[in-house]
């Protein structure tokens, strides 16, 4: 097996995951959203004064996270238990494939839905400016920055919840996860409580600051909303954290599914 | 050219909260099945069977022992290009068509996009799935499923084949099909592996069989051979309403059947009871030597399990009485 056939064989395993997110009708969760930023900004366009482009982006890309965030963690906790369960894994891992491409191609697959339903809301996001402020401005280019962020963290949510999976059942797997991302949300908060803390508490603090996953740092809604512009450096900062952290949960899921027993 | 060469493949399981007692699945089995063969691998349900196929395509781990598939080590890469194998009751991604899976499990394969489409069609014809190709895998009976398994398990053209209780969830049309389409890999000149309980199949089908229990491998052999020898009995069957006394004398077993009666005595008794239905003008329909059959070979051993079985239990009993 060369090396090309493994790019293949990924590429064919994560458009398999994304095909079947979609026929399993993961995208509908964009009517939702639609409805959900329709109704804002036309309610934002009755009552608010000079805030709507405010109102709109901060509720728009919130809701393009949490939206993102949820369908990361459940489908991403059954990316390779369900295979295991229903066994549908058994006739691909008896094929020319390795155990470690098969994780590969399912984490490049469900990543690539969220990067897909993404972009679906981020056109959502653009109308709803367009409707309430009538225009687009320079600094609407931020906001796709802070998008671009909301990928990053759907990247470690997804590796998260991968590796919790390779080795807990899919309920704790979910608790797993979705705990990391409300800690790792508070992470900047927690950094800064270890700051202050001396002993064992301190060193505890600090250790458990810095090995969750930083989502603060790649939380940029509230800046963007304001207006505001995104520096250089915390973009390259946040993508190479970001892919480094979850190359290291997906390579954590890989080792541990590569000496599992499928009974 | 051995294509399966199993060298003491071991396979144990830490069970129980703490993970400290271990349940033997499968005892170091030794076995080698020759290219071209088609070998049954035969035992009762939770014989070992599966968990032998499991270590054989990798999905399980041995915890000693190896084995060699088509002259390379069983985790060379290379080997799953050459095996096709149909896991027991298979489930497949449901949201596909089975087009679109056999297509997927192509690609997987490394079946070359020229040509790909045509081979998918061909194994849809194959196992009879032409006019059900573009209906999503969730509308499947398990029937068709299994079909469906089969295709995919011979698509990209293997040397060798593992099937895992291919007849299970078949109709009787279905197995029929399933048999023929083992004649014909058989005719192909491939090597097929295949597990069952159904002994008619394995007598139906293989070159040769092994028979399994609990872990162990009791016996292999040729089924030829096995089907061939007698077993020091005759059948004998005749016109008569009732059973004549002296028969019995004769040691047979006598059951009547409308107007027949159907006898089976030892060997030796065959002139004396011919002499006796001469005498009583009894008409004979025939006259054969009843031949071993496959069912026979598996009972027998299997047995020597049970009785161990039932002597531990006797014995635990009388433990529990002192």
């Amino acid at each position: 097996m060369n090396s090309g056939g493994t790019n293949a064989r990924i590429g064919y395993i994560a458009f398999n995951t994304f095909r079947e997110a979609v026929r399993d009708r993961v995208l509908y969760n964009l009517i939702a959203f639609a409805l959900l930023l329709s109704g804002a900004a036309i309610l934002v366009g009755e009552i608010s004064i000079d805030i709507e482009r405010l109102v709109v982006v901060n509720l728009g890309l919130t809701a393009v996270s949490l939206f993102g965030v949820v369908i990361a963690i459940f489908i991403g906790i059954g990316l390779v238990s369900k295979e295991i369960d229903k066994r549908t894994l058994y006739t691909v891992l008896s094929r020319p494939v390795r155990r470690w491409e098969f994780v590969v191609g399912k984490f490049f697959g469900l990543t690539g839905t969220l990067v897909v339903n993404t972009l679906l809301m981020a056109i959502g996001v653009f109308l709803a400016l367009l409707y309430v402020a009538h225009r687009f401005e320079m600094m609407d280019a931020w906001v796709l920055v802070a998008l671009y962020f909301i990928v990053l963290q759907f990247l470690i949510v997804c590796a998260l919840a991968l590796f919790f999976s390779s080795f807990s059942t899919p309920l704790m797997a979910a608790v797993f996860t979705f705990a990391l991302f409300v800690v790792g949300s508070l992470a900047e908060d927690l950094r800064g409580f270890a700051r202050i803390t001396q002993g064992v508490g301190g060193w505890l603090a600090t250790a458990i600051a810095y090995l969750v996953p930083n989502f603060s740092a790649l939380n940029v809604i509230s800046q963007v909303a304001h207006g505001d512009a995104v520096s250089g450096r915390l973009i390259l900062y946040d993508s190479v954290y970001a892919l480094l952290y979850s190359a290291m949960a997906v390579s954590g899921a890989v080792l541990i599914f590569q000496r599992r027993n499928l009974k | 050219m051995a294509a399966i060469e199993i060298l003491d493949l071991e396979k144990s399981y830490l069970v129980g909260f703490w993970r400290k007692r271990q349940k033997l699945a499968l005892r170091p089995l030794r076995l080698t099945i020759e290219e071209g063969e088609v070998f049954g691998f035969l035992g009762p349900n939770g014989a070992g069977k599966t968990t032998t196929l499991k270590l054989l395509m990798g999905l399980v781990f041995p915890t000693a022992g190896t084995a060699r598939i088509l002259g390379m080590d069983m985790d060379d890469p290379r080997v799953k290009s050459q095996i096709g194998f149909l896991p027991e009751q298979p489930y497949f991604y449901d949201h596909l068509s089975a087009r679109e899976l056999l297509n997927y499990y192509g690609q997987l394969s490394g079946v070359p996009a020229i040509g790909r489409s045509a081979r998918v069609e061909q194994m849809l014809a194959r196992v009879g799935l032409s006019d059900s190709a573009g209906v999503q895998l969730r509308k499947f009976s398990k029937g068709m499923l299994q079909r469906v398994g089969l295709a995919q398990a011979i698509l990209h053209d293997p040397k060798l084949v593992f099937l895992d209780e291919p007849m299970s969830g078949l109709d009787p049309m279905g197995r029929r099909e399933v048999r023929d389409l083992i004649q014909q890999l058989r005719h192909e000149g491939k090597t097929v592996f295949f597990s069952t309980h159904i002994l008619s199949d394995a007598e139906a089908l293989c070159d040769r069989v092994g028979v399994i229990h609990q872990g162990e491998l009791r016996g292999v052999g040729a089924v030829a051979e096995l089907t061939s020898g007698t077993q020091g009995k005759v059948e004998i069957i005749f016109c008569a309403q009732k059973v004549p006394a002296g028969l019995t004398g004769l040691g047979a077993e006598a059951r009547i059947s409308g107007d027949m009666v159907n006898a089976v005595l030892p060997e030796e008794q065959q002139d004396a009871a011919l002499e006796m239905l001469r005498r009583e003008r009894l008409k004979l329909i025939s006259l054969t030597p009843v031949r071993s059959s496959l069912e026979e070979y598996y009972i027998q051993k299997l047995r020597p399990a049970e009785d161990q079985k039932q002597g531990r239990k006797e014995e635990s009993r009388k433990g529990v009485g002192v």
